[in-house]
């Protein structure tokens, strides 16, 4: 019973919970590194590591941080994983480092993690947290890495660099750019949508809970997930 | 230098728009752009915090951070002060300035978790610029912010009177239509270089 439930918290996040596509979270990074494989895998496994070590952390710091000033310890305890993934990676991967750029600075205020930090280390076990925030990391990995797929073979005809073969004649650099993210991450998140239709929990019961505009959104009803559960 | 300042305003307002070719602060742009009113406050408010956090924030680095060897900090230390001055912010105009608390107020805790606002900052630094450029580079994102909530109220209310197919009602079709505003930014792609050609 117990394996069952552990694996439970580990798949939602790939499938039923994604933090991307169905709790729509973290777009920001989701949209701006996914023009290449290579970044959009470099910035999963980044945010990956940091979820999994804050989620562990804030887990088992739960009962220390007063309930008061938990959000900014939170974001103390994020900003330093980030550091260290960070300088991590500017030793050990510095082509990964330099594509990213400021975007690996940002992982800080990426929504995934302070809300799950929010939203499930703040209230469960240190053994569950490490794995929801594995599971969320996955998640939002393989959510990059589908994006990227896509606008890297349609914009520039290749994969991961290694050049594809008829597409390569016919790019179309719409895809490369910032537009083509928007239209393609819209487009997947429709698709989401028709696959989990009728399965996927209601998404106002988590990415509000968790998301920095929940403050506006509970005042005036104005938050961009609720209108579609209606 | 004023020619350089002119530069980096338009380029930052224009051409480097943050949310519509950056990606910065989407969140707010695809949550709060439903009404006018709205989408001017939240503007706005980002103006003064980014303001706020650029004048803080570099001195903290060149004279703090740099000074003891402690470049790896700004990180942390950056969006600890930023989260420290909204809150500050906040309760300043509360006491001192109740009516443009009562408008600006509401929009200004989900700023400090805004990445357009520590990535200004931390872009700010990484491009070299003095305090006057960045103070002027942090006005400039702030307006660009403004001017796609704005642009992207009015197409959103457009939206709301069509007919949509099911699966991509609410943030589909309102992420396409982003991508529409975001391909016409496109179009001013280049005239910073050549504005004093």
């Amino acid at each position: 019973m117990k394996n069952n439930s552990s694996m439970s918290v580990f798949l939602k996040g790939i499938l039923l919970e994604n933090p991307v596509f169905v709790l729509v979270l973290g777009t920001c990074p989701t949209l701006a590194v996914t023009n290449s494989v290579i970044g959009a895998i470099g910035m999963g496994l980044a945010a990956t590591a940091v979820l999994v070590c804050s989620n562990t952390v804030i887990s088992l710091l739960r009962s220390i941080i007063p309930e008061t000033v938990r959000i900014p310890c939170y974001i103390v305890v994020i900003a330093g994983f980030v550091t260290i993934v960070k300088m991590f990676m500017q030793a050990y991967l510095p082509s990964i480092y330099n594509l990213l750029g400021v975007y690996l600075d940002l992982i800080t205020v990426n929504c995934i993690i302070l809300g799950r930090a929010e939203m499930f280390a703040g209230k469960n076990t240190v053994s569950k947290s490490a794995l929801d925030g594995l599971g969320m990391g996955i998640g939002f990995t393989i959510a990059l890495l589908s994006m990227a797929t896509i606008r890297e073979i349609l914009g520039e005809g290749t994969f991961a660099g290694m050049s594809v073969p008829f597409i390569k004649d016919y790019t179309i650099a719409f895809f490369t750019k910032a537009p083509g993210g928007l239209l393609v991450f819209g487009i997947l998140i429709a698709v989401v949508n028709v696959i989990t239709h009728g399965k996927a929990p209601y998404k106002k019961d988590f990415a509000c809970e968790g998301c920095p505009n929940a403050a506006f959104c509970h005042s005036s009803g104005e938050c961009a997930n609720k209108e579609e559960n209606k | 230098m004023i020619k350089n300042l002119i530069i980096i305003l338009m380029s930052s307002v224009l051409v480097n728009n943050y949310v519509l070719s950056r990606f910065l602060g989407i969140c707010p742009f695809l949550g709060v752009s439903k009404k006018l009113n709205q989408a001017t406050g939240m503007g706005i408010a980002v103006i003064f915090v980014m303001l706020m956090a650029s004048a803080v924030t570099w001195p903290i680095q060149y004279y703090v951070l740099n000074a003891l060897g402690l470049g790896y900090m700004q990180n942390i230390t950056f969006i600890l002060v930023i989260a420290a001055l909204v809150q500050f912010t906040e309760i300043v105009l509360k006491k001192f300035l109740p009516a443009l608390h009562k408008s600006l107020g509401v929009y200004l805790p989900l700023i400090t978790t805004n990445c357009a606002v520590l990535g200004v900052t931390i872009n700010n630094i990484n491009d070299g610029y003095t305090f006057v450029e960045s103070m002027v580079s942090s006005l400039g994102v702030g307006l660009g912010f403004l001017l796609a909530m704005v642009l992207f109220s009015g197409v959103r209310s457009r939206i709301d009177e069509t007919e949509i197919p099911e699966s991509f009602k609410g943030l589909p079709v309102t992420l396409i239509a982003a991508s529409f505003v975001s391909l016409a930014f496109f179009g001013f792609a280049g005239i910073v270089e050549n504005l004093f050609a």
